[in-house]
């Protein structure tokens, strides 16, 4: 622990920390723009310029320089000054004035420093550079005269994504940061380099000239486009969430967020069921909230009555339905609505056990049937990190492209059965090993994978694609025989919670009751239809899937008569006589967490120990394809968005430039 | 001081060409003669032997070659191998020594890689050479296989037991690969950026192995220091300041020339001796960059009498560089000539660190408005303090060299600058009334 020296404080430093980690142990800020703690170090902008002793008697970089024994840092001498402002001078002077009408105003570090350390007035006379904008996609708007060449963007796709989209061109002032070929930025995880972006060069195409950062409401939420449960800040204005944020949680998503997840929220305002709807002479019309309770009423379903929760419900609702049926004695719950039945009496072994900061230790990773890229973007990169650290990583089923090598065994699962000798022996010598199990993969290569994983002492990890799966299967949403069981118990009413993935034909003789916020599928299908509230317009608790119970906030009302799912349950219990035992919010959580004590805890859950593998299991059945067909459009939100409309059309199936056709 | 080196004692016996620079001819002048018994002395006494001759780099820096050396590890705790690059990215404006050994003495520097190679406990050696040097790299080329099918260099070179490659890498016209850590990046097939020190390339360089990085000349005087002892080399020259260097002589003089010398030569007996004169006779002489384009210029006074060495010149305010001296008269334009400096800078600098990239623009337009004198008299005081703010403030040492020429005009031509201000807006005053 070398000990240095910072404006006269001694204190003493982590070993391999920099100058600049040592000013801010110190409390001391250090203007930076190219420096990011999730990148290597660049030090090109040169604003963090600090004076160190012993050393050549001109500023040093603090962030690209060792803090080592004995060091006099000065972070306030007349030397530090006058090269932040010099530095500062020289960054401003080719960067356009033109913060009145530049979105990042207001959360742009160049402003904001620029402030703190520049000089009062400009001295440059010259004109100023000009840069031809570069087309970065349907989701990054560039204004590339306002680039001041950090790198971080490059560094990002480099290093977190693994794509090499990004770059700089030309030399000296005529440098320009551009995609290859001026192509779209093509990953799931394109937009962070917004967030990354310190000035206002790339911004966020679908949010210009939207709002300003101090006109926005801030509320604390998680990502529900996929199970990895992103920690995410909504912004909103009025009734209207303008955009999502990621948040930093190590645990989870580190500070990045998904495409998918950051700019589905605009489908929020699209296509919702702001009013109460009956199928009436085949055709679907407005009705009332009591007509509709009526007419679930005057079906008098009794105990023959089933829910199935959709892939983004909290767990309230979940609960407020368990116990709506119950009260009218049905137990016929189920969430996993495209009908797989995966053996749930032991949730550890459909957990994703390493936990994705974990993962990033596994030395050999074995991964059956997942397209991690579009099922969980986030959990790719840990892997990218984990191979960056040298971990070998095999893939049982259809190649995709990832962004680390990785060996692909084939479609056929049973390869399982019979594997190749490099990957036993990469688990063997391995610390730390795991065993990714895709939800595509569950029916046939399930039990395999867990006695692989167990030979091996590895991990073991499921990665369930739908952020209500684990929430679902704590609170019971599952049946022995899946949705088979369900459509064999023939029930009278089916309440569908926000399910569209599902297959209503079965269904063709019951009440269809959908509870949820989108016109989709299910509400195509449904008798009746009473409108609920989406993720952003009611406070809920979910478990992503490494069993890390988070609790979102409520962010807007939701639209027109739309209500909290929750009490359109409870009023669904008067409507149908019973008694539930809540009538708030609060009660109906306390409720919940005395029957499953772990969802009053965030955090994560303690499933207990994996089941004995059956040594005798074998693999069986071919992927053809994973269940994901198209990354941008997995959710009723994402699919009435329309900037994930523009994704899918353009990144994925090569349509039109949206720009070419203007 | 010295007199004018004796024929006996030159290095570069063809400099000029005179003679072939194939490997029989370059035999006969007496490379590659016994190189197994100077490998033979062992590693480090070539170190010892390097630092006692006061060898400093050739390249510009001036840093003593066997320290340089003597920072490569002895031996290799994780496998990894060290290498030797070759700086052969002669790009500086004024000059064009390295030009001259490779195309007409290139055995010297494949005998100076191995031996250095070999001290350096390097397992190869990588050529860097500038890309506009096309016939140059031809010949190398041509000599390193000559070199190779004599068993020089490569498996046993020498006969020494030594295993030792030459490879030759073109570049591309870019003179910011000149900057060592910026030719690794280059030779590792990346863009040419000068990369963040430390960690030195002594500890990781060329794909991440120790590396040492020298010029043609450091490298090609070696075995010369070696056969004919360290005493000899360092007999030339003022302390500190040792051996022979080759100067590069062009601009206004009756015969410009490259021709070897001691250090610590007058420049007026440099002119004199090898270039003819100043055109036009002493009087006509107005200043000198007596190191290429990165160092200030010296006007004619201080200059005349001044030792050329890295100390003398110093002194001046200036440096040695790579002694590429640039001599110009009266007639002429030395804002001019300053400010074409400038825009050489700005069109080389890399664009990666902050003040070099805006800097060296901002600089260049402000020279070209001084040489018309279309500015007032404080921008003068500004461009001194923007260059200021670049010198000292970026990665590697290219924006020094564009702020130092500005630096040295300024200092020593303020009242030219001032005058055509004056002038310029006398004009227009006249103009407006």
């Amino acid at each position: 622990m070398p000990k240095v020296t910072v404006d006269g404080q001694e204190l003493e430093v982590p070993e391999g920390a920099t100058v600049l980690q040592a000013c801010e142990l110190a409390g001391k800020e250090i203007p930076r723009f190219c420096y990011h703690e999730r990148l290597s170090i660049a030090g090109n902008c040169r604003m963090c310029l600090v004076e160190v002793k012993p050393g050549p008697p001109k500023p040093q970089a603090s962030c690209a320089l060792p803090a080592t024994e004995g060091q006099e840092i000065r972070t306030d001498s007349e030397m530090v000054k006058t090269a932040r402002e010099g530095v500062m001078e020289f960054l401003l002077i080719n960067h356009p004035l033109d913060c009145p009408i530049c979105d990042q105003g207001g959360e742009c570090d160049l402003q904001d420093q620029s402030v703190a350390y520049g000089r009062g007035a400009t001295r440059y006379e010259e004109n100023k550079r000009a840069v031809t904008e570069k087309y970065m996609g349907p989701l990054i708007k560039t204004v590339m005269t306002r680039c001041i060449h950090c790198t971080r963007c490059v560094r990002f796709s480099e290093e977190i994504a693994g794509v090499d989209e990004i770059g700089a061109v030309g030399r000296g002032e005529d440098m320009q940061i551009t995609t290859y070929l001026e192509q779209a930025a093509e990953h799931e995880l394109s937009a962070n380099v917004i967030d990354l972006c310190p000035v206002g060069a790339l911004t966020s195409r679908p949010y210009a000239f939207e709002a300003r950062p101090w006109e926005l409401k801030k509320t604390l939420s998680i990502d529900v486009s996929d199970a990895v449960g992103a920690n995410i800040r909504l912004d909103s204005r009025g009734r209207e969430v303008m955009r999502a944020l990621p948040r930093v949680n190590d645990a989870v998503n580190e500070e990045w967020l998904s495409d998918k997840g950051r700019y589905m929220v605009d489908g929020l305002s699209k296509r919702r069921l702001d009013k109460v709807f009956m199928r009436k002479r085949g055709k679907l019309q407005a009705a009332s909230w009591d007509e509709a309770f009526k007419a679930i009423a005057k079906a008098k379903p009794g105990k023959s009555v089933a829910a199935i929760a959709g892939d983004m419900v909290d767990c309230e609702t979940m609960f407020a339905a368990k116990a709506l049926l119950k009260a009218c004695g049905s137990n016929l719950i189920e969430g996993r609505q495209t009908g797989m039945d995966y053996d749930v009496s032991n949730l550890a072994a459909v957990n994703f056990n390493s936990t994705f900061e974990g993962l990033e230790q596994a030395v050999a990773i074995l991964i059956v049937g997942s397209h991690i890229r579009w099922e969980a973007p986030l959990v790719n990169v840990r892997i990218r990190k984990a191979v960056k650290r040298g971990a070998k990583v095999f893939v049982v089923g259809p190649q995709w492209d990832t962004t680390y090598p990785a060996t692909f065994l084939g479609n056929d699962l049973s390869v399982l059965n019979d594997l190749p000798g490099e990957v036993a022996e990469a688990f063997k010598g391995a610390e730390r090993g795991a065993v990714i199990v895709g939800g595509g993969a569950l029916k046939g290569a399930h039990a395999k994978a867990l006695a692989l994983a167990s030979e091996w002492g590895a991990d073991f990890n499921v990665l369930h694609f739908s952020a209500a799966r684990m929430g679902g299967l704590m609170l019971g949403f599952a049946q022995k025989g899946g949705m088979a069981d369900i459509v064999a118990a023939k029930p009278k009413v089916v309440f569908s919670l926000g399910a569209d993935e599902m297959d209503f034909e079965p269904f063709a003789d019951a009440l269809k009751v959908y509870i949820g916020h989108h016109g989709d599928r299910g509400a195509h299908a449904a008798d009746i239809i009473l409108p609920a509230a989406s993720y952003a317009e009611k406070d809920g608790t979910y478990v992503n899937t490494e069993g890390r119970v988070q609790f979102a906030e409520k962010a807007v009302f939701a639209p027109g008569d739309a209500r909290e799912d929750w009490t359109i349950l409870r009023a669904l219990a008067d409507a149908l006589k019973v008694e539930v035992g809540f009538d708030s919010f609060a009660q109906l959580q306390s409720a919940m967490i005395a029957e499953v004590p772990a969802l009053g805890e965030e955090g994560l859950a303690d499933y207990g120990a994996l089941p004995k593998p059956d040594a005798n299991a074998k693999a069986e059945g071919t992927m053809s394809a994973y269940p994901i067909k198209d990354f941008y459009l997995t959710n009723p939100i994402a699919r009435a968005s329309e900037v994930m409309q523009r994704c899918s059309s353009e990144l994925l199936h090569g349509g039109e430039l949206a720009e070419a056709a203007e | 001081m010295t007199n004018t080196l004796a024929d006996k004692d030159r290095i570069f016996t063809n400099l000029y060409g005179f003679q072939d620079w194939g490997l029989k001819a370059a035999q006969q002048r007496g490379d590659w003669d016994d190189t197994k018994s100077l490998i033979a002395r062992g590693h480090d006494n070539i170190i010892e032997e390097v630092k006692a001759s006061g060898l400093r780099g050739r390249g510009g820096a001036g840093f003593p070659t066997g320290l340089k050396w003597s920072f490569m590890p002895k031996e290799s705790k994780d496998g990894r191998p060290s290498f030797l690059v070759i700086n052969a990215d002669e790009s500086e404006p004024g000059s064009c020594k390295d030009r001259e050994i490779i195309r007409h003495d290139p055995h010297k520097l494949i005998e100076g890689a191995l031996v250095a190679g070999y001290a350096m406990r390097a397992r190869a050696a990588y050529i860097y050479i500038r890309g506009e040097y096309i016939r140059e790299a031809e010949t190398l080329q041509a000599a390193i296989d000559e070199a190779y099918d004599a068993g020089l260099i490569g498996k046993n070179a020498s006969k020494s037991g030594y295993d030792f490659d030459v490879f030759l890498h073109r570049g591309a016209g870019a003179y910011i690969c000149g900057e060592e850590t910026a030719m690794i990046e280059s030779l590792e097939g990346k863009k040419g950026q000068p990369r963040l020190k430390p960690p030195f390339p002594a500890g990781a360089g060329l794909y991440g192995c120790p590396t040492t990085v020298n010029n043609v000349e450091s490298i090609a005087v070696v075995p010369t220091i070696l056969r004919r002892g360290a005493s000899w080399f360092a007999s030339f020259g003022r302390e500190n300041n040792k051996g022979t260097k080759l100067f590069q002589i062009s601009g206004h003089v009756n015969k410009p020339c490259v021709v070897e010398e001691a250090l610590s030569i007058p420049f007026s007996e440099l002119i004199e001796k090898h270039c003819g004169g100043i055109i036009g006779g002493k009087d006509n002489l107005l200043a000198v960059i007596p190191g290429g384009s990165s160092v200030p210029l010296v006007p004619a006074e201080q200059i005349w009498d001044a030792p050329m060495d890295f100390d003398g010149l110093k002194d001046l305010g200036s440096g040695l560089g790579t002694a590429g001296v640039i001599v110009m008269d009266k007639s002429t334009d030395i804002v001019r000539a300053i400010s074409r400096l400038s825009y050489f800078y700005k069109h080389e600098s890399c664009g990666q660190c902050t003040p070099c990239r805006e800097g060296t623009g901002w600089m260049w337009r402000m020279m070209e408005r001084l040489r018309t004198g279309d500015a007032a008299i404080e921008e003068i005081d500004m461009l001194q303090q923007v260059t200021k703010q670049v010198e000292g403030h970026t990665i590697c040492a290219l924006g020094d060299a564009a702020a130092w020429p500005i630096q040295g005009l300024i200092r020593h031509f303020r009242p030219e600058l001032e005058r055509r201000i004056e002038e310029h807006n006398a004009k227009f005053a006249e103009a407006a009334e």
